[in-house]
């Protein structure tokens, strides 16, 4: 297997404050790796970086082999990068089909003047834009809420709706920003074995920011440790487990839940 | 030669700190409520008005500084008062509808003013002014007492925000308005006190312009609101001292204009200018790009 | 009573109807002696109004920036079709449309650039540069006598009910038509949160670039129109106020809303005319009915929702398909 990802000597400064410094990740496609590391660690910023909203000082950003650093988000979701993010940005005031079919968008192919004048090329599209997105939600379960207000749904649909919309882009990589936020022990083992039927079923790559360890130390393959923005620690979660040096960071934070 | 560029630095110089007078109010506001007070240039109007009024109406012929006083109370009072019941309620909801609250606000004001005087007035003359001649450079005392009290105005309230528990409490809530309240500071009284202040200096322009260029009209509240606020814009909305850069940059910038080039192409140089610097600087030449946390 | 609504909501030959019906009974304006000339110069208003809300609402309520220059490309729209129309044209059927058309593409021409500037400025920043945008247009044609400078042109009058209503429903047509397809999507999203949609592969430049031009477009119509049935203009009918009249009829009747800018086009040339006898005071009354409005209902009458003949068909059924 290669690697789907690559994060070569990363450096992001903003003014004085250097976010990011050296830092390597290696994501190997298939895998479903883990970022950990106290708060402030970075790691929002790493994903920030790889999906193109920052631009890196130093270093570089391979996916697939090709540098994506300093690309703009849209041409990296293109690619085949899909995100979700801290603080869920879906878009409360259209509708969760509306909400997906947003990102499925970049599939359909008409031009202006044919939505304007409403081709048949236009139709067809919309059509298939429609069943595929509906088909898209029926697994996560909001298909029936298809057309209520993506802000008017509980929490953690709305979580899932935005793993669903970043999945409409297709992507071969998904970057998962603390996905089980704000969910209880229960509620994160649910989670943890849908992500686990995600991956699977898409047959993606997934990438997940995460503190709950249950989760992260059942489903993933590799874990990347940062701290004060650069990695300590790289391995399998038992090796992340043993490791003093990420102990340390924690101050025996792989003992909680 | 010289002596032309001279003068006109003069002319310059008086239009430039009127336009940061009425610059800074825009300024002082938007730091705050991160709103553009587009009735700011209304009051800035009425302040010449209220100037006429009171020099015409009351009996007793009352000192300059008097004048300028009542003019800066009673539009700074207006001022707040708009605050209080046409903003305020709207602090939550989208910002448009706040934007949209000011601009139905100076149209009221404007067409009420224009409603109850049709035609331009003229302001008597509040101030014997001397005509002093030096070097070859002619410059009336009254140029001078505009100048003045308009760089007194902005010293003073430079001084009203760095020295002040005001002023810090101002500064604080242009950082960040959410967790201002619980330090206790009474946010509200604050943004009243800043409408109170910002309308204040307005007012004074307002009065100061009209001894200037003696005519008013109803209608300049727009003309020379608009080009103040893209002054303030020009500094850096939310920045005082960009506020009064942008006002000194606009007023020699048209002065220069007008003295060098035909006159019809003050209006298009200045605002082309202003459009390059913000292709180059779109947060002004002293403004910050909003944070936001992804 | 409901009911009948509900149903006259869904049928879907309604609005081709109304339609057809509008264009007979313009059509009819024209041949007999219907309606006095002052109503008809008014329902032209409101038609050149109409499309004045419709296309600033694609920037300033789908996209949800603030544009205060609408103005200038009315301005842009007017002169480019007065000076067809005036100086290049001979008489004919076609003289209008084809100034007409000459207007928003000049307009549309003028917005392309406009939209590049938006790639890297928005909100606030980008007001600013629309109202200097618009002061050098104004000002710009103010310097060239071709055109009359300040003294202004008299173009002559072209503009008839008939032709009114047709450029109303083309824009509707068009702009709902945009408004419900992938770029209406893309441009709702950069509304709602930009690097979200940046995120979800939304081709943000596209879709402003497209919104702009757009709008530009059938502002420069409603110019063209604007022109041809007033006798005259010159640089002052297209300044600040003028522009400031545009976002009191969007935000009036609603942002993001087609049936909003119909709505708030129609009250305001309506109300406009009725209180004639007040004269300035107008212009108090319709800015406090504004005023008041935006502390009740902060996003205009219809804000953020549609007229249901306008809705795509499937929209209308809250049940999803199976």
């Amino acid at each position: 297997m290669s690697a789907i990802l690559e994060i070569d000597h990363l450096t992001k400064r903003f003014g004085g404050l250097c976010a990011i410094s050296n830092c390597d990740v290696k994501v190997e496609a298939g895998d479903t790796h883990g970022i950990i590391g106290p708060n402030g660690a970075g790691k929002t910023t790493l994903f920030n970086l790889i999906t193109g909203i920052y631009k890196p000082t130093e270093g570089d950003i391979r996916f697939r082999g090709e540098s994506i650093s300093g690309f703009r988000p849209g041409r990296i979701a293109l690619k085949g990068v899909g995100r979700t993010f801290q603080n869920i940005r879906l878009l409360k005031s259209q509708t969760v089909l509306e909400n997906v079919r947003i990102a499925f968008d970049s599939q359909l192919h008409y031009s202006p003047l044919e939505a304007m004048l409403r081709l048949s090329r236009f139709g067809r599209a919309e059509k298939n834009s429609v069943a595929a997105c509906l088909e898209l939600l029926e697994p996560f379960g909001l298909a029936d809420q298809a057309h209520d207000l993506a802000g008017d749904l509980p929490y953690g649909s709305q979580r899932k709706l935005e793993i669903a919309r970043a999945l409409a882009l297709k992507p071969d990589l998904l970057l998962l920003d603390e996905p089980a936020a704000g969910m209880n022990t229960g509620e994160t083992a649910d989670l943890t074995e849908f992500l686990r039927w995600v991956r699977d079923h898409f047959q993606l790559t997934l990438v997940l920011i995460e503190h709950h360890m249950h989760l992260v130390m059942n489903l993933c393959d590799r874990i990347t440790v940062l701290d004060f923005g650069q990695t300590i620690a790289e391995g399998t979660p038992e090796e992340i487990r043993a490791n003093p040096r990420v102990i340390e960071a924690y101050l025996g934070g792989t003992e909680e839940e | 030669m010289i002596f032309y560029l001279a003068q006109q630095t003069i002319n310059a110089l008086q239009l430039g700190s009127i336009y940061a007078l009425i610059a800074l109010g825009y300024s002082m506001v938007y730091g705050v409520l991160v709103m553009i007070n587009f009735a700011h240039g209304d009051l800035f109007m009425l302040g010449a008005f209220a100037c006429l009024l009171l020099a015409v109406l009351l009996p007793v012929h009352l000192p300059f500084v008097f004048i300028l006083l009542l003019v800066m109370v009673v539009i700074g009072l207006l001022g707040a008062l708009i605050e209080r019941v046409a903003y305020r309620p709207l602090r939550d909801a989208p910002r448009v509808s706040a934007i949209i609250t000011a601009l139905g606000c100076g149209l009221v004001i404007e067409n009420t003013t224009l409603s109850l005087s049709p035609y331009p007035q003229f302001l008597p003359t509040l101030f014997a002014s001397k005509t002093l001649s030096y070097a070859g450079l002619t410059v009336t005392t009254l140029q001078i007492l505009i100048i003045g009290v308009a760089l007194g105005l902005m010293v003073g309230l430079d001084l009203l925000i760095r020295k002040t528990g005001f002023g810090m409490a101002m500064r604080a809530i242009s950082f960040d308005a959410r967790t201002v309240p619980l330090m206790g500071i009474p946010v509200n009284r604050m943004i009243s006190l800043t409408f109170f202040v910002g309308a204040g200096l307005g007012g004074a322009a307002g009065m100061l312009y009209g001894l200037a260029y003696p005519q008013i009209s109803a209608t300049m509240g727009v003309l020379i609101g608009w080009k103040a606020f893209i002054a303030a814009v020009i500094g850096g909305i939310g920045s005082i001292r960009g506020a009064v850069l942008g006002g000194f940059i606009l007023g020699g910038v048209e002065v220069m204009a007008v003295a060098y080039l035909p006159s019809t192409y003050r209006d298009l140089i200045s605002y082309s200018l202003l459009l390059a610097i913000l292709v180059f600087k779109p947060y002004g030449l002293l403004g910050q790009p909003p944070n936001q946390k992804v | 009573m409901k009911s009948l609504l509900d149903s006259v909501a869904r049928c879907r030959w309604a609005l081709p109807v109304l339609v057809a019906a509008g264009f007979a009974y313009a059509l009819a304006c024209e041949s007999f002696p219907i309606l006095n000339d002052y109503s008809e110069v008014v329902l032209v208003t409101v038609g050149i109004n109409i499309i004045l809300c419709a296309s600033l609402n694609l920037v300033n309520g789908y996209m949800g920036e603030f544009s205060v220059g609408h103005a200038g490309f009315m301005a842009l729209g007017a002169y480019a079709s007065a000076i067809m129309t005036t100086k290049w044209l001979p008489a004919s059927f076609f003289e209008l449309p084809l100034g007409v058309l000459f207007g928003g593409g000049v307009a549309a021409l003028v917005g392309f650039p406009l939209a590049l500037l938006s790639f890297k400025t928005r909100g606030d920043y980008l007001a600013i540069i629309t109202l200097a945008f618009l002061m050098i247009v104004k000002s710009a044609i103010e310097n060239i006598s071709y055109v009359g400078g300040p003294r202004g042109m008299t173009p002559p009058v072209l503009t008839t009910l008939p032709w009114t209503f047709f450029w109303v429903v083309v824009t509707l047509w068009v702009i709902r038509n945009l408004v419900y397809s992938k770029f209406g999507r893309a441009i709702t999203a950069i509304r709602e949160d930009e690097i979200a949609a940046n995120a979800m592969g939304v081709r943000v430049r596209e879709a402003k670039i497209l919104a702009f031009v757009t709008s530009s477009f059938f502002g420069g119509v409603a110019g063209a129109l604007y022109a041809q049935v007033n006798f005259f203009i010159d640089p002052k009918s297209f300044d600040i106020v003028k522009s400031t009249e545009i976002l009191v009829m969007v935000y009036l009747g609603g942002i993001a809303s087609l049936g909003g800018s119909i709505i708030g086009a129609v009250i305001f040339t309506v109300l406009l005319q009725v209180l004639q006898p007040l004269g300035t005071w107008r212009m108090v009354i319709l800015p406090l009915i504004l005023v008041l409005l935006m502390l009740f209902r902060p996003r205009g009458i219809m804000g953020m929702r549609e007229l249901p003949w306008f809705l795509p068909a499937r929209e209308l059924f809250k049940r999803p398909k199976p």
